[in-house]
């Protein structure tokens, strides 16, 4: 009676995580048929094509807006994550006081509305004449990115012994030395993670870019905002496709050798793990 | 020796940047929000909210987004505790939030509309089955929808984490004593995930609020909310000042829920990361 009632239980719970994931990976699913369409509207099925696979390529347009969107992801979250990881240790020598402090203005821009960070940003560089375009995007979304990178880091800052660090300096270890061989590999999975997040972030990023980029330059994001009125160009789902298709295979070539490391570590599983990259 | 007391200035670049690029810009903004375009102190932008204009669409935009807020809830709690007791569930979280994430988030929200439409697929398949349509597109319904489709993994993820967090024993202890499957969860587990749980309702709700893409994208021309007025005041308007005030008021809601957070959640135990 019992084993029935288990067994029952386990069908429930199966199904139901399988109805979500169909809830969030049917437009998805939806996007990667609209690549393959014929027909130029994504309101009727016209026969299968690769044609906008090779089209794609020729889109001046698009390229142009890809070029940006990933000068600016990588532009950015390399910034965010060199700022960060140094602002990670000097905290560590703050006064508990002061740690608060900006722990607490770095968290303002993760729990306030995007559209808010983007307004004030926007009036800022208008307060100060600065011409809208890749300069403004970029500034911007470094500053979106450095708390992911220091909430990310910090957690790893705690088990840090500064006693090595500072025996590695008494033994003539320049500070650069010290850090790239003592510091370094302790906090890297950290640092991986919140560049990776960082990353991410800037990628999916819309409503702050739409708000700072001014005219003349466009993200992917911004691009398919304005094509919405006259339909998007079938070029980008096959672009969107692309990019999805390559990040799955990455995701699942790296996450086989992480489930060992899970395993043997089990301390500490969540934060080094790239599951604890999320927030779009 | 110096090298050491060094190490507290490198925190030195990110504190300007955080006053230049973080309190300075929201200081601007109340500045804006604050007087009129002759520069003179004026509470006219903030208090326009009471105009039937606008508080219509405050009031729909509280009332969509607290559905899409229990909506999540009630979907995203049994998820978190069926991933929390799965092994290896960090690979099945990837897969099931963090993947989607690559695909453009325009994208996949425009893709509801090729789901949804009249004679889009979700309704071809459901007349082919000879089952009642739904005609939700361009309605509120549709842009609840699509902010339970893109907020859902923000509710799931504090709540997997505090649902992680609980102590095996604690639960084997309540069985011991005597406690039911019931009592167990309203006694024990729901107590302890209450960090998450008001972690999770935050990081729906703020978005949900605030946003002016989905409407845009699933309600059609003619559902405003409140972010779709204030976009409108900067990209077509120019009325900065009145944009301003209106944020100022979006800022009230913001940061009564970051007061919740800091009070409910004071070890960071429901946080994403």
């Amino acid at each position: 009676m019992r084993k029935g009632h288990i067994t029952a239980m386990s069908h429930i719970k199966r199904i139901y995580t399988a109805l979500i994931f169909i809830f969030l990976y049917a437009p998805i699913v939806t996007l990667i048929v609209l690549s393959f369409n014929k027909s130029k509207t994504r309101a009727k099925w016209g026969g299968f094509t690769f044609k906008w696979y090779a089209s794609l390529f020729t889109n001046r347009d698009i390229m142009e807006a890809l070029y940006t969107t990933l000068l600016i992801a990588v532009l950015s979250s390399a910034i965010a994550t060199v700022i960060g990881v140094c602002t990670c240790l000097g905290l560590r020598k703050m006064r508990s006081g002061v740690r608060t402090v900006v722990l607490g203005v770095t968290n303002i821009p993760m729990l306030n509305a995007d559209i808010v960070t983007g307004i004030s940003l926007m009036l800022l560089f208008l307060s100060f004449g600065m011409r809208f375009g890749f300069g403004t995007i970029l500034l911007s979304h470094i500053t979106f990115n450095i708390p992911y990178v220091i909430l990310s880091v910090m957690p790893r800052m705690k088990n840090l012994n500064v006693s090595v660090y500072e025996a590695a300096l008494d033994l003539g270890a320049s500070p650069f030395y010290a850090f790239f061989k003592v510091v370094m590999p302790d906090i890297l999975p950290g640092i991986l993670s919140g560049f990776l997040l960082a990353f991410t972030m800037s990628l999916d990023d819309f409503i702050i870019t739409h708000f700072t980029k001014g005219a003349g330059i466009d993200t992917l994001s911004t691009k398919i905002y304005t094509e919405v009125k006259k339909g998007i160009k079938p070029e980008m789902y096959a672009l969107s496709t692309i990019i999805f298709i390559t990040v799955l295979i990455l995701l699942i070539l790296i996450n086989r050798p992480e489930k060992e490391t899970v395993n043997t570590d089990k301390k500490e599983p969540a934060n080094t793990s790239v599951s604890s990259v999320v927030i779009p | 020796m110096k090298n050491r007391n060094n190490l507290k200035f490198m925190a030195g670049p990110y504190m300007v940047w955080a006053i230049g690029f973080i309190l300075i810009p929201l200081f601007i903004m109340f500045y804006f929000g604050l007087t009129d375009k002759n520069g003179m102190t004026s509470l006219a932008n903030v208090l326009s909210i009471a105009t039937p204009e606008h508080s219509k669409a405050l009031s729909l935009s509280i009332s969509l987004a607290v559905a899409a807020t229990v909506i999540c809830l009630l979907l995203g709690y049994p998820l978190a505790a069926i991933l929390a007791h799965m092994k290896n569930s960090s690979g099945v979280i990837i897969f099931v939030f963090i993947l989607p994430m690559w695909m453009n988030f325009l994208l996949r929200t425009l893709a509801w509309q090729t789901l949804l439409e009249k004679t889009g697929v979700i309704n071809t398949a459901l007349s082919a089955l000879h089952l009642p349509t739904i005609n939700i597109i361009n309605t509120s319904h549709a842009i609840v929808l699509g902010m339970v489709y893109n907020f859902l993994p923000f509710m799931v993820l504090p709540l997997y984490n505090s649902l992680t967090k609980i102590d095996e024993n604690v639960i084997n202890a309540a069985a011991d004593l005597g406690a039911n499957a019931f009592q167990t969860f309203f006694k024990i587990i729901l107590p302890l995930t209450v960090p998450g749980i008001m972690s999770g309702i935050t990081m729906v709700f703020v978005p949900s609020l605030t946003t002016f893409v989905i409407s845009k994208l699933l309600g059609g021309s003619k559902i405003l909310l409140i972010g779709n007025v204030i976009e409108e005041q900067f990209t077509q308007a120019a009325n900065w000042h009145l944009g301003s005030g209106l944020s100022i008021i979006l800022m009230v809601f913001i940061v009564i829920n970051m007061l919740i957070t800091a009070i409910f959640d004071r070890d960071r135990e429901g946080s994403l990361l």
